[in-house]
């Protein structure tokens, strides 16, 4: 057992600082500090992505042969864990974190030619067409139909909570071409052109006030047959396959821990007489508590990352754990980040986005976000499949009945 | 980075699980309702088994291993609730001599110590002191090259059949203030040392140590030090390491326990483990016991390093997660145990008397999130 890493890894951790010294902007970074919703919009995140494909990082998963760099287990935690810590925005994870890794393992060797190389470099955005009206956490009952048409699927129906698809040129889908005698059974798993006609998008805003999920309709939408991955039908445990990297790919305890960071600083800053609020008891056992917590999902990820690295499996319930906790976390640290503001936490910026306000804000940059943050991060525990639906999960693994 | 278990913690680790599972009483209850004084022939097993110089010098008749094997060891007797006084006598105890004795008081305790023919027992706690370790008022006075020591210990662990006692004692200064803190380590037949054992709710056992001008000689003084705050904080702070490695394997127990009986126990016509409310729970209490793991792993790893100080946060941060996840899963282990797990039948509330008994032990969670934030440069202190 060795706590600490390697010469090597040292190396490539002083390598990714430098790096992230250099080439991630302090607007990027003002950018992304003043965003309330889960994803930064496309203009900040497609400027990081260029600068990470220019330099070969933008893919830190992705086998070399598709353009991925090569990196270990532990090299891919450390830059997780850096670029977060340096305030860096998150890519738009749906390309790069989902569908690109179940083309690699169900796409056809055309569909592999096409898309991923887009996916890499950042010239197609992507979003996810899962939910439906009528199907959240059941996902398996969705009804949104594609019927076979010569060498066309036709569709018919609607998604929802589409996260950017008013930004998306591709969205990949699970639709039902039939029906078995299981709910699981006639799903497939389609790559859609957003520009197709029949498509339209309504805006959903949340109640942090930004637009960043949609509600999708396709009416005869024609999509072609060769844009369907792998067997007609068998969709439903690629999307399995896909969820796996939505809950247990990204290790949250560098982001967690930045946020964290960023709510100290300002309990520093705002004041209760001449005392820091950072000075209250209360506010203080409350940051420490957090802090304990975020250690804990540190260490477990690290557990994780070791058992991977050494070919073991982590086991069953360890994405749905790392899912579980992070999402708490996020949450925590954004209730507790309202609770610094006091009676600042009343003004509201309407505005969107922040980070382009051509008016002085209401707020400094630091509290600014606070309050929308706080409402958005209510999503956290239910996107992905939800805080219950983790457990049931975790509840199989344990128990076996 | 590497945190998978090598060839050699695996086989302690197994090795400690079977000869605890074959050897050990396998019933808590007796061993906690008698307060018989302790079975010396068990604690030798400990001795030739290799256990109990397993962190101790190679020069005393130690192993020489860190606190992840201590917790290894730990975890294994958190499962089959061993009662004798490991944490206190090797831990606490040993630690403390081995790191701050000098060398003629290391060398004529600790080989005894490893070898399972003496016991020793820490007289720090006093009635008043809360959890605030500086806080000492029992007195030694320098007295013709000696020294002379008065007052009152309680929660000594393990003090009645010790055959040692280090005992802290105010050599200057007020009664909380860091500097003018000494340890004397004295045998068990001195003059002016009273013991007074009661039993503990978990069956360890402890004792008041009073102390009625009790003279020692100068060589008694531990390292010699009048500055001994520092090696008390970090000697404790070890104990927390290994009392939350026996947390978790108290936690694994009652889990599987819990998870085997709601999987069997009929009502309604189907598995108690069949209600999602259940399962939700089980789950709750699973996800408690893989963070307690994590914390309680990384304070070993961390105390085995050379930093003080993130020692210091560390055993804090673990005791704050490890006790609290460990009341958790024990509180609803006997929930989910029903009727039956109120009865002192099953070991359900065996385990739950341990956790009680280690999270009052060394600072309870809130001391130690108090303490956290404090050393963060949180809280009151804050510029």
């Amino acid at each position: 057992m060795d706590f600490s890493f390697t010469a090597d890894e040292r190396a490539f951790q002083a390598e990714t600082r430098a790096f992230l010294d250099a080439k991630l902007t302090p607007d990027l970074r003002r950018a992304q500090a003043l965003t309330p919703s889960v994803f930064a919009e496309p203009d900040v995140t497609l400027r990081w992505h260029r600068i990470l494909f220019e330099q070969g990082w933008a893919a830190p998963a992705w086998p070399e042969e598709f353009g991925g760099p090569g990196w270990s287990v532990a090299q891919r935690y450390i830059f997780e864990v850096e670029t977060a810590l340096a305030g860096a925005p998150p890519l738009n994870p749906l390309g790069l974190r989902m569908v690109g890794p179940v083309i690699m393992k169900f796409g056809s060797p055309a569909q592999q030619r096409f898309y991923l190389p887009r996916i890499l470099s950042g010239e197609d955005y992507w979003c996810q067409g899962y939910s439906e009206p009528g199907s959240g956490s059941d996902l398996a009952s969705l009804r949104t139909r594609a019927v076979r048409d010569g060498t066309h699927y036709v569709v018919n129906g609607s998604k929802i909570w589409t996260t950017h698809a008013h930004h998306a040129n591709r969205m990949f889908a699970l639709l039902r071409t039939g029906d078995g005698p299981r709910k699981q059974d006639g799903i497939s798993f389609f790559l859609i052109d957003t520009s197709s006609p029949g498509i339209s998008i309504r805006p959903i805003l949340t109640i942090g006030g930004d637009h960043e999920v949609n509600q999708v309709f396709f009416d005869d939408v024609r999509v072609p047959a060769e844009n369907l991955v792998g067997r007609e039908g068998h969709g439903w445990g690629y999307g399995k396959y896909l969820l796996e990297f939505e809950r247990g790919g990204a290790m949250a305890s560098g982001r967690l821990r930045a946020a964290l960071r960023a709510v100290e600083t300002m309990a520093r800053r705002y004041r209760d007489g001449e005392e820091p609020v950072l000075g209250d008891p209360d506010v203080a056992t409350r940051l420490s508590e957090i802090e304990i917590d975020i250690d804990a999902l540190e260490m477990t990820e690290l557990r994780v990352m070791s058992s991977l690295q050494t070919g073991q499996n982590p086991g069953a319930m360890s994405s749905s754990l790392l899912k579980l906790r992070g999402s708490e976390l996020q949450q925590a640290i954004s209730r507790l980040a309202v609770a610094v503001l006091g009676t600042d936490a009343l003004f509201f910026e309407p505005r969107r986005p922040l980070y382009a306000l051509n008016e002085p804000a209401l707020l400094p940059d630091d509290a600014l976000p606070v309050v929308a943050k706080y409402l958005d991060a209510r999503a956290y525990t239910i996107f992905g499949g939800t805080s219950e639906i983790q457990r049931d999960i975790m509840a199989k693994a344990l128990i076996g009945i | 980075m590497d945190l998978t278990f090598s060839p050699e913690q695996i086989l302690l680790r197994d090795s400690a699980q079977r000869y605890l599972a074959d050897h050990y009483p396998p019933v808590a209850r007796p061993r906690i309702a008698t307060g018989e004084p302790r079975n010396r022939a068990q604690w030798r097993e400990f001795a030739k088994l290799g256990w109990l110089g397993l962190p101790l010098p190679e020069d005393c008749g130690g192993l020489g291993q860190g606190m992840v094997e201590v917790g290894i060891l730990m975890q294994a007797f958190g499962r089959s609730l061993v009662t004798e006084p490991y944490v206190p006598t090797v831990v606490l105890c040993a630690g403390l001599i081995a790191q701050a004795g000098s060398q003629p008081q290391s060398h004529a305790v600790l080989p005894a110590v490893a070898a399972g023919e003496s016991l020793i027992a820490l007289a720090h706690v006093e009635n008043r002191a809360r959890f605030t370790l500086t806080h000492v008022e029992t007195t030694a006075r320098p007295d013709a090259g000696a020294w002379i020591l008065d007052g009152r210990k309680t929660a000594v662990l393990g003090g009645a059949d010790a055959d040692h006692f280090l005992v802290s004692a105010r050599l200057s200064g007020a009664t909380r203030d860091r500097s003018g803190i000494g340890v004397f380590l004295l045998r068990r037949r001195t003059d002016g040392l009273s013991i007074e054992p009661y039993a503990t709710l978990d069956g360890v056992g402890a004792a008041v140590v009073g102390l009625d001008r009790v003279a020692t000689p100068a060589d008694s003084l531990l390292g010699g030090s009048h500055d001994a705050a520092a090696i008390l904080e970090a000697s404790v702070d070890r104990a927390i390491c290994a009392s939350c490695a026996e947390l978790v394997g108290i936690m694994d127990a009652v889990l599987d326990a819990t998870v085997a009986y709601t999987k069997t126990r009929i009502q309604f016509g189907q598995p108690l483990a069949a209600n999602q409310v259940v399962r939700h729970r089980l789950v709750d209490m699973s996800v408690a016991c893989e963070e307690a793991r994590s914390m309680a792993l990384r304070a070993a790893l961390i105390a085995d390093g050379a930093d003080v100080a993130a020692s210091a946060l560390a055993a804090s941060a673990a005791k704050v997660k490890v006790a609290r996840a460990a009341e958790l899963v024990a509180e609803q282990a006997v929930q989910l145990h029903g009727g039956m797990g109120v009865t002192d039948e099953l070991n359900i509330g065996a385990y739950l008397k341990r956790v009680v008994s280690l999270g009052a032990q060394f600072g309870s969670a809130e001391h130690h999130l108090r303490r956290h934030a404090l050393l963060s440069g949180r809280g009151r202190t804050a510029a």
